[in-house]
């Protein structure tokens, strides 16, 4: 083949893959993410609804970013204390995740049903960040993709310090849930 | 020379190269991608926790309880430290206020208390008129509105009876904050105290007052306070004192203790305000705190 020939054909080859990886990715900005604390004392929970997430199902890409502050506490004063004390809003904003699906194929994807995945990658909370394997599921449901998972987070992993008068208040492994339904990415 | 042929196989090796290098970097392009997409920065964000208890020292932060919460406020004055050893430094009296508050809503709360000084009781409407925010439309400051009043209860003999009028006193405040950073936050405090009976001819029915505090974090859960009322030029500013109170505040997960230094003895408005005479620098130092303890009673 000539060089040029060569040449107009990866030209080609590129400008007609770009529509497709983008056609390959999901998104959302309103996902959801709860935890949940459970000791004999006190049950907390707190819920996020502005989660922002994207999937690429081509590549098997996953990326999160969840504003600390977007967590809602049934009573304001453990937002307070969990802004403030704990996560330290103001310093670290966010937790952000990225990481991909473990032996992921795209036909991997069935068109319906929910499929069982792991997806591994580095998770940052207040500033640290760790490489963590969790458990998922991916569904295709008309046109958008539902992405769950649960999984566990030790607040003492991420350098949250729990003072020792409320250590018998907060759990030593606070109950994480993943909730999405991301669009197709325009 | 270099031929055509040869920048046309190297233009074809970058076109190559840009194509393929993504691969392993792709999670972390999703991810800037995703953050640069964002529409964080177009949320309205409120400041919270300005100050850390309804209280500043003596006086009203801008801070209420939220919506549903009670919140049970023990506030505590010794005597004078200059009071000596026979009265162990002030340890041997003592003056308390019991207190509740509760947040009907997120920016409105009610509370009552009772002073065990001249047997007062008080109530007092707290509304959080302006919130302090971030993001679009942004507000630099918050103002909370705090109308109080108290009522002595005190016998009148041996004095001679009075109108049942003339036991109350009513407290006007424009509070307003700012939080500067996480560790520092600066309260003004425009104040109006009118009484409906004073004792003397020369004494003042409404005395105006301007007050400032400040807390400033030391560390995570410890934080310096500092209080100052500034009575308006007028008989009570001639004949009282400007209350001055400085102290800390210690959170300890559950609720906060302030532990605080002031001349006034009284942990109300119509107390500290206009009738503060010890004088800080020569020792009238009253040692007190406050513990608030929160119960949620709805959601």
């Amino acid at each position: 083949m000539k060089p040029q020939v060569l040449f107009i054909v990866l030209l080609l080859g590129g400008l007609t893959a770009l529509p497709g990886l983008a056609q390959s990715k999901f998104l959302t900005r309103t996902g959801s993410i709860s935890f949940f604390s459970a000791t004999p004392i006190e049950d907390i929970e707190a819920r996020n609804e502005q989660v922002g997430a994207a999937v690429d199902v081509q590549s098997g890409q996953i990326a999160f970013t969840v504003p600390m502050k977007g967590f809602q506490f049934p009573r304001s004063l453990m937002q307070e204390h969990f802004n403030e004390n704990y996560v330290e809003s103001d310093k670290y904003p966010k937790a952000t995740f990225s990481g991909t699906l473990v032996n992921w194929t795209p036909a991997a994807l069935p068109t319906t049903g929910p499929q069982t995945v792991q997806v591994e990658g580095d998770l940052t909370i207040h500033g640290v960040t760790k490489r963590v394997r969790v458990p998922g599921t991916l569904e295709k449901q008309g046109n958008r993709l539902l992405v769950k998972s649960k999984f566990a987070v030790a607040p003492a992993d991420y350098n949250i310090e729990i003072p020792a008068l409320v250590r018998n208040q907060i759990a030593k492994s606070v109950d994480v849930t993943v909730n999405l339904a991301c669009n197709p990415a325009p | 020379m270099i031929s055509i042929s040869t920048l046309w196989r190297v233009a074809g090796g970058l076109a190559a190269v840009l194509l393929l290098t993504p691969v392993h970097t792709q999670a972390q392009d999703l991810l800037n991608q995703l953050e640069s997409q964002s529409t964080d920065s177009l949320r309205r964000e409120y400041v919270t926790a300005t100050f850390k208890g309804t209280r500043v020292i003596n006086g009203h932060s801008i801070e209420t309880p939220g919506k549903g919460s009670l919140v049970f406020l023990i506030s505590h004055r010794f005597g004078t430290l200059n009071s000596g050893a026979y009265e162990f430094f002030g340890l041997d009296q003592a003056t308390i206020r019991l207190g509740l508050e509760y947040g009907l809503t997120n920016n409105l709360a009610v509370g009552v208390g009772r002073s065990s000084l001249e047997k007062t009781y008080d109530g007092f409407v707290k509304y959080k008129a302006v919130r302090q925010s971030s993001g679009p439309r942004a507000m630099p400051i918050s103002v909370t509105l705090l109308a109080t009043s108290a009522v002595s209860t005190l016998k009148f003999e041996p004095q001679p009876e009075r109108s049942t009028t003339s036991r109350f006193t009513y407290t006007y405040q424009a509070l307003l904050a700012r939080k500067f950073s996480s560790n520092l936050s600066v309260q003004l405090m425009p104040t109006l105290v009118h009484r409906n009976y004073v004792a003397l001819r020369r004494d003042e029915n409404d005395v105006y007052a301007i007050g400032a505090a400040a807390r400033q974090k030391l560390t995570k859960r410890l934080a310096l306070t500092a209080e100052y009322y500034y009575l308006l030029p007028g008989a009570t500013a001639d004949d009282y004192r400007n209350s001055l109170a400085v102290g800390f505040d210690i959170e300890t997960g559950g609720h906060v203790f302030q532990l605080h230094f002031t001349n006034s003895q009284g942990m109300i408005e119509k107390f500290f305000v206009p009738q503060t005479t010890g004088n800080f620098f020569d020792g009238d130092i009253y040692f007190g705190f406050n513990i608030s303890r929160a119960f949620q009673l709805r959601n």
